[in-house]
């Protein structure tokens, strides 16, 4: 049952940077990506859903008690951000924030535990045990940050044309911040350089964050007994505020990427 | 030059490069974190009546002043533990030989 074949701090490493990818190239499958996340998602959605289903005006229990802090939470900031009209924006902003904290937290549990149990769920379909890769932690994926954030590139550029319309926008693209025809070129360039830069500092970052914590648990958990609780620790600790920032900045971006998609510079 | 002199030839380049990734990185943090934080002590003594909202937005610009530190902390690991470079050379090596 158990490997008798040692295996060396390299494979390990490697063995827990490896996706259970499933097809090739273009339409390669991150599956546990995909598993874990619409599976918390669906966590959240319905346990935020419960408590909305069963909130009182009386006394509050507990759940609904939380509930209500996250979503006083989410709209104070949203109210002192966002500074147009939208149904989309609050609701948005509580999904990203609750869920992407909770995928953040999947990086708390221990890098061996969740493969383990599938490897040993595994076993009775034949599946070899060394080739069970399972990361748990969506955020960790760079397909999935990315696709949350060119997620929100696309509802930028709607929410542009839809309130400042194709003339406005077309406008505000070729005459802001140079106002003359002649630099019209400068202002398209300054404009994609912005544009860019948006989408994928906000996926790297969060990817950036959530892959060197993880591989911080790696490498922390190839260090001798006596070193490892303690410095187990002080990095977990030190990880659940990173993991609150990064969620609470993604949040904060997406607000605010979209209150200047709502508004145009120059009512500034 | 034989394969062995190539890659441990790639690998130490890598190692500088990923030292000094971090080293920069880590750098840039601790004096962009320095300088918010005695930002922050000096608005509090201002007008401590501020200082949860304050304490908030300072969360806000750690988070931005740690992105392209973590972005290079992210690749830089990447580069040692699954480094491309010395995959493509063993790629070129293997074509090499093959015929």
């Amino acid at each position: 049952m158990n490997q008798t074949v040692a295996i060396t701090p390299n494979e390990y490493i490697q063995h827990h940077l490896t996706y259970w990818t499933v097809g090739h190239g273009f339409w390669s499958l991150d599956l546990d990506t995909l598993l874990v996340s619409v599976s918390l998602g669906f966590v959240f959605f319905f346990s935020f859903w419960i408590a909305a289903r069963k909130a009182t005006s009386g006394t509050p229990g507990k759940w609904q008690n939380f509930v209500e802090i996250m979503v006083s939470f989410v709209d104070t900031q949203v109210k002192e951000t966002f500074h147009g009209r939208n149904k989309l924006i609050g609701p948005m902003a509580l999904t990203i924030f609750v869920w992407v904290w909770l995928m953040n937290f999947m990086d708390m549990l221990p890098v061996d535990l969740l493969p383990r149990i599938a490897a040993w769920l595994g076993m009775p379909f034949g599946a070899n045990p060394e080739h069970v890769y399972l990361k748990v932690v969506p955020t960790n994926d760079l397909n999935m940050t990315f696709a949350m954030s060119l997620t929100v590139f696309g509802l930028m550029i709607f929410f542009n044309f839809k309130v400042k319309g194709a003339r406005g926008y077309a406008k505000e693209i070729l005459f802001h911040p140079f106002n003359h025809w002649t630099l019209m070129p400068a202002n398209v360039l300054l404009r994609i350089v912005e544009d860019i830069a948006k989408p994928v500092s906000l996926s790297l970052r969060l990817f950036g964050n959530m892959f060197a914590g993880e591989l911080l648990f790696i490498l922390i958990a190839l260090l001798p007994a006596l070193i490892q609780w303690p410095l187990s620790f002080v990095w977990t600790a030190f990880h659940l505020l990173i993991i609150t920032i990064q969620a609470f900045l993604f949040m904060m971006l997406t607000i605010v990427y979209l209150s200047m998609a709502h508004e145009s510079h120059d009512s500034h | 030059m034989d394969i062995v002199s190539l890659i441990a030839n790639v690998q130490g380049m890598t190692v500088l490069a990923v030292c000094i990734v971090l080293g920069l990185a880590a750098l840039g943090t601790a004096i962009g974190f320095g300088i918010l934080g005695g930002k922050f002590l000096e608005g509090c003594a201002r007008q401590p009546e501020l200082s949860g909202m304050l304490a908030g937005r300072m969360f806000l610009m750690a988070g931005l002043l740690d992105a392209v530190a973590m972005i290079g902390i992210a690749f830089a690991l990447y580069f040692v533990f699954l480094n491309p470079f010395v995959s493509a050379v063993t790629a070129a090596a293997k074509a090499t030989v093959g015929h």
